[in-house]
């Protein structure tokens, strides 16, 4: 402990530990105007906002891997299906006042809560840990792809059959009603187009290693 | 870098996806906050692999592998829940999860207070 008080300090920080302190100070931001705006729409904005943020994060934890698949499945993929799940349930545009329910301040409460017995836990038990980010990179698609294809092939694959259960998930649950086929139409081919994305992500995914 | 910085970050992203699970009464809001659990999540993973792969040359890479199954079934996850959420949509014509009360308890304390016209919507 000493020694690592010797080398690293809080009064001291490194350029990296600021980019990062920044960073996620907007990151907290765009997650709290998520939550907490009545537009539904800008929510689904804001979302982006967190989720690149955190793709910026990895970038400057070195999982630079991680950083891209987070860019290509959350902000291209992800993001887009939840607004398209906004528009097909006709969500209002502008503000609806409705958008959080009775128990608000309850909700408020237990996250307050569990914010603050983290934090403190978090900050007790790693006082005096470093990352030591020198070097080569830790999460470079090099490292990352051996070691997905040495130790972690036979979840990888259970991971394709996962895909095709949830593909074939999506499709046997929007194609139910035969009465009302225009909404089924709708809401079929936006559950085709979500599974297709992932399937999509993940063949890049094969395909960039 | 301090592991302190993502590991409260991660925190603070988590408990904010909590309220917004709580406190949001649209399913694709909650949707979108459990996206926000699950980054939390993920950032943890990473921050930790990194700081591991550093100090105990442990070579497997367990969290950043872990993280990229998460965000695999993350994106499942939310194609199912979308085409769940247009299901209920298409046949109850609404997404608010507090007026889906068909599995609450008959006499609860809420049901006296509901109007006669959301007893024949939830029930419809």
């Amino acid at each position: 402990m000493t020694l690592a008080a010797a080398t690293h300090g809080f009064l001291s920080p490194t350029g990296v530990e600021i980019a990062f302190l920044l960073v996620g100070l907007v990151t907290f931001g765009a997650a709290l105007v998520t939550v907490t705006t009545r537009q539904l729409v800008h929510a689904a904005l804001w979302l982006v906002v967190t989720l690149g943020g955190l793709a910026v994060e990895y970038l400057l934890l070195t999982a630079e891997f991680i950083a891209w698949v987070q860019v290509l499945i959350y902000v291209g993929s992800v993001v887009v299906l939840l607004l398209f799940g906004l528009m097909l349930t006709r969500a209002p545009i502008g503000r609806s006042p409705d958008a959080d329910s009775g128990n608000r301040w309850a909700a408020l409460a237990v996250a307050l809560a569990s914010a603050a017995a983290l934090v403190w836990v978090v900050v007790d038990a790693f006082r005096t840990t470093w990352i030591d980010l020198d070097g080569a990179a830790a999460g470079s698609t090099a490292v990352t792809g051996a070691s997905l294809f040495q130790n972690w092939v036979l979840p990888f694959e259970a991971l394709s059959v996962l895909l095709l259960a949830a593909l074939v998930g999506a499709i046997v649950l929007s194609r139910k009603a035969k009465a009302k086929a225009n909404a089924a139409t709708a809401a079929e081919t936006a559950a085709e187009a979500a599974v297709k994305d992932t399937k999509d992500a993940k063949a890049g995914k094969e395909g960039a290693l | 870098m301090h592991l302190a910085y993502p590991a409260v970050l991660s925190a603070l992203l988590f408990s904010t996806g909590l309220y917004g699970v709580l406190a949001r009464r649209n399913a694709i809001l909650v949707l979108m906050s459990v996206e926000l659990m699950l980054n939390a999540v993920n950032l943890n993973l990473v921050a930790f692999d990194v700081w591991l792969s550093r100090t105990t040359r442990e070579t497997l890479h367990s969290g950043q592998a872990l993280t990229l199954f998460t965000i695999a079934i993350a994106a499942a996850e939310i194609g199912i829940g979308l085409a769940i959420v247009l299901a209920v949509h298409r046949n109850r014509g609404t997404a608010d999860i507090d007026k889906l009360r068909d599995t609450a308890e008959p006499n609860g304390p809420d049901e006296a207070t509901l109007t006669e016209d959301e007893k024949a919507e939830a029930t419809a």
